[in-house]
């Protein structure tokens, strides 16, 4: 028998499909049913990212970083239940809490995904409070500490009254 | 306009095929993730949470709480949709796959020219996607930012200091922000530059795929870049980043094109006119060969070798022949080869109305 596909290989994967009783039957060669999305060798990439996430989120950390104490952490999150298991089998989180709940053993994760595991873009108008004014004022920190290593002392003493200005309006 | 014109049309605002590098890059797109604060993600909510949230997005975007858009939109609970309905909004690039699996407790907002749809309840509780055509991440993202605005205005967004906007999915957190381009390379892939060019653009944080096909074979040329992380950069250097990055392949593209047509016009234009010539007079098509033909008819076009059609009838093209737009049209369910048959119609009906001298 030939593939059904390309009609020219011997057909080698035969695979019968059953959908409400109606049965179907699709013959491939091996090079069409690999290109073929019905017929999976397991090969699913989604199903790929959380096997290797599961690796990392299990992976003990022996450098020097405090998730070496990840044994005495609870492995359930306290506000919707969801364990540290269940992340390894999905590969999602259960709530946004679940990321202070499994922070020592999601941060080496998101290290290796993202780099550098801090925000640094948008910030929620309305609901994200002070966070911008910190974030100008470390900013401006940064600035006078610039200034006075290359001794801008103007530039610093002006640096230095924003920084003031803006801790004022913090309270 | 109603659901019945978004589901009955195969235009969408990213087919006009207007917008900068036209000739490589065909569409835009950019996507921001974001939860509301005290519930669980969506794979692990209740119904009845997942109802309450369905209703926090509709509230958001109506009227009645001060939602003002830039565009006009409708929401649409995807339960009121038929499965063939709903399957043309992905064909539509609208919704994506994953998010019709099971339609219960989800819904999707859609803006009327079809640059903006909202995802409710898919693996995040929000997915704000713009969609432009041309190479406009830009505008994409300032245009997905107005929308983010205006939402949270409404909503509690799950956000904190140090992670950014909390996701499902660890590999979305902080900015919540994917782009990405759809990109025509044909000339590319002719000259087999491309595979170097993946290792390159990988170094740089950004992913290649090919759009339509599985795995490394991309059928009809059509490739997706997108950006890989999501945290530790401003959404201004995501976006910047790939636009540098897009701009250096679609002047690649666009050289390789010279030379090509300069040292291979006969074969050029063999290829391009035989691909016009099934299109024109065959009976049964797949949609593979439809891709792949529809794909040669646009580098003709680009390469200048044909007037016309131009780029959104050609971007039409692709959308019209896909499965659940033929049996949308056909008005029953059809098997593979009353699929085939009725694509080759459409086509040939299209390019009859098509003077290409």
């Amino acid at each position: 028998m030939l593939c059904e596909k390309c009609q020219k290989r011997p057909a080698a994967v035969h695979m019968t499909k059953i959908v409400n009783g109606n049965k179907t039957e699709t013959h491939l060669c091996e090079v069409c049913a690999q290109v073929d999305n019905s017929v999976s060798f397991g090969l699913d990439p989604k199903w790929m990212l959380q096997s290797i996430f599961a690796e990392l989120f299990n992976t003990p950390h022996t450098e020097n970083d405090p998730s070496s104490d990840a044994g005495v952490k609870p492995n359930r999150c306290e506000k919707c239940g969801f364990t540290d298991a269940q992340f390894s089998q999905v590969g999602r989180l259960g709530c946004p809490t679940c990321y202070d709940v499994f922070e020592n053993k999601l941060d080496p994760v998101l290290r290796r995904i993202h780099g550098n595991p801090r925000h640094t873009g948008k910030i929620p108008k309305r609901t994200g409070g002070t966070i911008e004014l910190r974030r100008e004022i470390e900013e401006l920190k940064r600035e006078l500490q610039a200034a006075i290593t290359s001794e801008e002392y103007e530039k610093a003493a002006e640096v230095r009254d924003k920084i003031r200005g803006l801790e004022n309006k913090l309270g | 306009m109603s659901v019945e014109n978004t589901i009955g049309k195969a235009r969408s605002k990213w087919m006009e095929g207007t917008g900068p590098d036209n000739d490589v890059v065909i569409s835009s797109r950019l996507r921001l993730a974001r939860n509301i604060e005290g519930y669980p993600f969506p794979h692990f909510m209740s119904e009845e949470e997942a109802n309450h949230v369905i209703n926090a997005v509709r509230l958001a975007v109506s009227e009645k709480a001060g939602a003002k858009f830039p565009v006009e939109t409708e929401f649409i609970d995807l339960n009121e949709l038929s499965q063939t309905e709903r399957q043309i909004l992905v064909e539509k690039h609208l919704v994506s796959p994953q998010h019709i699996e099971s339609p219960a407790n989800r819904a999707v907002v859609i803006a009327h020219d079809e640059s903006l749809s909202i995802m409710v309840n898919e693996e995040d509780h929000i997915r704000i996607q713009c969609f432009l055509p041309g190479l406009q991440i830009k505008e994409a993202w300032r245009l997905a930012d107005k929308i983010d605005d205006v939402l949270e205005k409404t909503l509690n967004y799950s956000f904190c200091e140090k992670r950014g906007y909390l996701t499902s999915c660890p590999t979305n957190v902080g900015t919540g922000l994917r782009a990405s381009v759809m990109l025509h390379l044909p000339c590319l892939v002719m000259t087999k530059q491309l595979g170097a060019m993946v290792n390159t653009i990988s170094q740089l944080g950004l992913a290649v795929r090919g759009y339509y096909g599985e795995g490394t074979e991309a059928y009809g040329d059509l490739f997706q870049v997108s950006n890989q992380v999501t945290m530790g950069q401003t959404e201004d250097e995501i976006v910047t980043n790939l636009l540098t990055v897009t701009r250096q392949i679609v002047s690649q593209e666009r050289s390789t094109r010279k030379v090509v047509l300069k040292n291979n016009k006969p074969f050029l234009e063999d290829r391009i006119y035989r691909a016009f010539g099934v299109m024109s007079y065959a009976r049964v098509m797949t949609a593979q060969e439809a891709i792949k033909n529809v794909s040669d008819l646009r580098l003709g076009v680009e390469l200048g070798i044909l007037k016309t059609p131009a780029y959104d009838q050609i971007n039409e093209l692709i959308i019209l022949t896909r499965p659940a737009f033929l049996i949308k049209k056909a008005g029953r369910p059809l098997n593979a080869g009353e699929l085939d048959a009725l694509r080759a119609e459409i086509i040939r009906e299209k390019l009859s109305k098509i003077n290409i001298n």
